[in-house]
């Protein structure tokens, strides 16, 4: 029973990028992260991070799943996850110490992200490690793509670089919104983006 | 006398910050899976606002005293994460366990809330905070309060204006999440004004 219902590869890919994407379908975990997406490098520190969070604890949580009772196993993968992020967050400390400093304890909110914990719940309890890893990747990077819009969005128009680097037009002749990278603009920028995402593929009819 | 006087004063000014200047939800993002989801309805909202604020008060004041007392002297302060996502949930339980016991009306109108709120990013990010902006005791109490009340005032504020919204007509790809959160970002834009009131 296991081993019949496993997704094939394609599905978890494309359930993971954009029919699932943890932004725009289950708006999950919006938290963490958007609070830094009003710059693309901090962005995309953050979402590598993630990543590399999501698809490891999924693949653990998936190789312990057989010896984990079923009562505790929130706070086995708690711990799983929080294991990661230290890893992470101690990393980070020790070579990249300014990104460490600017992401304050946004990297260490990775562990409460319901991202992470929603794919280790919903499928990496019941499916073997390998599709597991890959299933925790592609969540992963559909979030990560649907942010790093999100921080090129808020940097450009409101500051009018990329990374850091001086866009041509907007650098020069745009008048700058400040208030994008202020905190109402990623509510406003996140609330365009999933009002566009809905529209071009509306909710599907239910078979 | 006159330290203590003066980190009252602070703890009271930290206090008042958190709910408006720097509130949790609005300027930080922490805190958003609940509230965009549980914030259909007046009364399930303050429930869950009201456990928000007994929960991050008590839950700051625990990590404080762990990380001071525990983890500073014994030179493990990249444990912090696990530490502290253990208390909470301890917390929660605990609070559960005594609610059942001692509230039962309480805690059959909470049920589903107290639960949720272990994996409320709030919870985690306001003893983070506390750890990075390095703050005393006293003024910790003062910025765990404080935190919970404006996400309980953001939380009220959202579910009252979307309870009058039900009747009114909004895009299809707009409605739910998209729309709280355009909401959100005019209550953030108002919260703005406050910036300056206190220094």
């Amino acid at each position: 029973m296991k081993t019949a219902s496993v997704k094939p590869m394609q599905e978890i890919i494309r359930d993971g990028l954009w029919k699932d994407n943890p932004i725009f379908r289950q708006i999950l975990g919006i938290c963490s992260t958007l609070a830094v997406t009003n710059l693309v490098l901090n962005t995309f520190v953050m979402c590598t991070a993630l990543t590399l969070v999501t698809a490891l604890s999924c693949w653990t949580v998936s190789l312990l799943r057989s010896w984990t009772p079923r009562n505790i196993r929130m706070m086995v993968q708690t711990l799983i996850i929080a294991f990661y992020v230290i890893i992470v967050d101690v990393v980070l400390k020790a070579y990249w110490p300014d990104m460490s400093r600017s992401l304050g304890p946004y990297v260490g909110l990775i562990i409460t992200n319901c991202i992470v914990m929603g794919r280790c719940e919903a499928f990496a309890g019941s499916n073997p490690p390998g599709p597991a890893f890959w299933d925790g990747f592609f969540n992963g990077l559909g979030y990560s793509a649907v942010l790093l819009g999100i921080a090129v969005i808020r940097e450009g128009l409101g500051m009018g670089t990329f990374c850091g680097w001086p866009l041509p037009y907007f650098s020069t002749h745009w008048d700058k919104w400040i208030i994008m990278v202020m905190p109402p603009g990623g509510f406003f920028v996140l609330a365009c983006v999933i009002w566009a995402c809905r529209s071009i593929r509306p909710r599907e009819v239910k078979k | 006398m006159n330290g203590l006087g003066a980190e009252l004063w602070q703890a009271v000014v930290v206090c008042f910050a958190a709910v408006f200047t720097n509130n949790i939800l609005l300027t930080t993002f922490l805190g958003m899976c609940p509230f965009t989801s549980v914030s259909r309805e007046v009364r399930t909202a303050a429930g869950l606002g009201g456990a928000v604020v007994f929960v991050m008060t008590f839950t700051c004041l625990l990590n404080w005293m762990a990380y001071h007392w525990i983890l500073v002297p014994l030179g493990l302060e990249f444990f912090r994460f696990i530490l502290f996502i253990i208390i909470i949930a301890a917390f929660v339980q605990v609070v559960e366990m005594i609610l059942d016991r001692f509230s039962p009306r309480l805690y059959q109108n909470l049920g589903i809330f107290l639960p949720l709120i272990t994996v409320n990013c709030a919870i985690l990010g306001a003893s983070l905070f506390m750890v990075i902006r390095e703050y005393s005791l006293i003024v910790t109490i003062g910025y765990g309060f404080g935190s919970g009340l404006g996400w309980l005032l953001a939380i009220l504020a959202m579910a009252g204006i979307r309870q009058r919204f039900n009747e009114s007509r909004v895009p299809a790809g707009l409605q739910g999440p998209g729309i709280t959160l355009i909401i959100a970002g005019l209550m953030a834009l108002a919260f703005i004004g406050f910036t300056g009131v206190l220094s």
